[in-house]
């Protein structure tokens, strides 16, 4: 009874809605609705939302008009799941010490990782230029994955505790007093239950990566054949004549499978971003 | 539940210790020292004391950091209260609410660049779709690029933020407020209040804490922002979306100037150290007020 609405209420609701995704996704509708017209109707005055000779035209040609776009979008997909698989690699291990044991450092190394994960990368761009270029990283796959990875593993590790901490402690002592090895009981008890979690921090992650693939790749590569597509396609801005409609059809494209991901694994994304908002 | 001299704990952080350290907490030391040298392309350098702060202060300090606190606090209200909407919308219990919570994500989930080619398209003057609209219904009497004037880019790079930001408070704030028993709803439904009361009186005052906490999260994400003005402005027209954060990196990597740019990373690293001091004492003081409870 509490949650019946008399008729306005609905009404207002979803106006509200309605309002809140023409916001949200305007730009994609606007996005694709470029991507199908041809080049004249892009640059047409006065705006028409619905131009003439609208077609699928621009996703068959810009495989051949803009070579490089498979191995950038394979770039993109390649370096997010690197940085999702070194992330996970450093901050599983991690975070199950920060849950299970007390040692002498805990508390200040866990304050490291709480304070690093408040400064963003670009605010650390010139010793991790000098970094790079000393390390001979410059130009190439490793100078992306390395640093992108690093900016993800102190959310992991935060991520990865809590679901570490749900786990009963009992089971591990179980475990040792059957004479199991600590490594053993790591990777035999406790790693197959935390599963679940592993595959939300894993999706949050690379999704993350995919995101955020921008500044290290513009600041660290300078080779076309390694970007990935956001550098890509950034590289058409600022010329005489952008064509929007082929842009936009690649910009979609490349997205198109993160978006496929977020639809089918969107619960666990979404318990996995909110993780840290129930308090008790 | 193990202590000691326990070598195993320690044995489980050298992967992560290594690379966060190397990659982010090395950086954050060197930066300070860099700012103190006038380190360039060349291969020498020295230290030359507290110039390149002197020249920083002397120079554009005060309106750069006006600007950034100004977009950043426009852009985080705005994401709170498109947020706390959002939020209130995705808990109201009519049916499409799943579809529109899975409909609302898709900002935050395409790579920020791609989100600001989309954007960049929108703002085109001559060809895009608001300058576009704008005029069929009178707003503008011709084409307006909103990149090419500076209040106009400024609100333009605002609200692309605003638009990538959004989703996650909206989520963040709905977790939250899914945590409000309801039984607390039931009672002040019983004695007859209102919904716009019991929001007021009941979910307002206990969401405060998650308010306060995503407020200061995402002021810290805001102030970190690089992506979306590089892409749309390059921090132009005449300086007018030049934050922090992009003064730094046109100063250091586009004018190879490492040493002036450090010492404005370490401005921007004193700022951030007061908001995450002002968001671990906030939060300390909520996980003692939950134990207390």
């Amino acid at each position: 009874m509490i949650n019946r609405y008399r008729w306005w209420e609905y009404l207002l609701i979803y106006a509200g809605m309605a309002l809140f995704l023409v916001f949200m996704l305007a730009p994609f509708v606007e996005a694709f609705m470029v991507s199908l017209r041809p080049l004249n109707e892009v640059f047409r005055v006065p705006y028409r939302f619905i131009a003439e000779g609208m077609g699928f035209g621009n996703y068959v040609t810009i495989w051949t008009a803009q070579p490089m776009l498979l191995r950038w979008i394979m770039n993109s997909f390649g370096i997010a799941v690197a940085v999702t698989i070194l992330s996970m690699f450093c901050s599983v291990p991690a975070a199950y010490a920060f849950a299970r044991f007390e040692f002498r450092l805990r508390g200040s190394i866990l304050a490291v990782f709480l304070v690093v994960s408040m400064v963003g990368a670009a605010v650390l761009i010139i010793p991790l230029y000098k970094l790079m270029l000393a390390a001979g990283l410059l130009n190439s796959y490793a100078a992306m994955i390395v640093p992108g990875a690093a900016f993800t593993v102190p959310v992991g590790i935060f991520l990865m505790r809590s679901y570490f901490m749900r786990i009963p402690a009992e089971l591990e002592e179980a475990a040792y007093v059957d004479g199991a090895s600590r490594l053993y009981t790591m990777r035999r008890v406790i790693l197959p239950l935390a599963v679940p979690g592993m595959v939300v921090v894993a999706v949050t992650t690379f999704i993350t990566a995919y995101a955020q693939q921008f500044l290290f790749a513009l600041t660290f590569n300078s080779r076309n054949e390694l970007n990935p597509l956001p550098v890509g396609l950034f590289q058409f801005f600022g010329h005489e004549t952008v064509r929007w409609n082929e842009i936009m059809a690649a910009s979609l494209v490349g997205v198109l499978p993160v978006l496929v991901l977020y639809v089918f694994l969107q619960r666990f994304i979404v318990a996995g971003l909110t993780a840290g908002a129930v308090k008790e | 539940m193990k202590t000691g001299r326990d070598p195993f704990p320690y044995l489980l952080l050298v992967p992560a210790v290594l690379l966060v350290g190397l990659i982010a907490a090395w950086p954050i030391i060197e930066t300070f020292r860099l700012s103190f040298t006038d380190a360039s392309m060349r291969p020498t350098q020295e230290y030359v004391g507290m110039e390149n702060y002197t020249k920083f202060f002397n120079r554009d300090f005060w309106p750069v950091i006006t600007r950034t606190l100004v977009w950043t606090t426009l852009s985080v209200s705005l994401k709170l209260i498109l947020g706390l909407l959002g939020a209130v919308l995705l808990n109201a219990a009519v049916p499409g609410r799943a579809l529109f919570r899975v409909l609302i994500m898709p900002p935050w989930v395409v790579p920020i660049a791609v989100g600001c080619f989309m954007w960049a398209w929108l703002y085109n003057g001559q060809f895009g779709m608001i300058s576009g609209l704008g005029q069929r219904i009178g707003l503008f009497s011709g084409p307006f690029e909103f990149l090419a004037y500076k209040q106009a880019a400024f609100i333009a790079t605002v609200v692309t933020d605003v638009w990538i930001g959004t989703p996650l408070v909206a989520l963040y704030l709905l977790a939250a407020m899914q945590t409000v028993p309801a039984d607390l709803y039931e009672a002040a439904w019983t004695d007859g209040a209102s919904r716009f009361y019991r929001f007021r009186r009941i979910t307002l005052p206990l969401l405060m804490p998650s308010i306060a906490t995503m407020a200061l999260l995402s002021t810290i994400w805001t102030f970190n922002s690089f992506d979306i003005i590089w892409i749309l402005t390059e921090g132009g027209p005449r300086g007018s979306t030049t934050t922090m954060i992009i003064d730094t990196y046109r100063t250091a990597i586009s004018r190879f100037r490492y040493g002036e740019g450090a010492a404005r990373a370490v401005m921007i690293l004193i700022c951030l150290s007061v908001l995450s001091a002002i968001y671990l004492a906030m939060l300390l003081r909520l996980t003692r007020k939950g134990r207390a409870r």
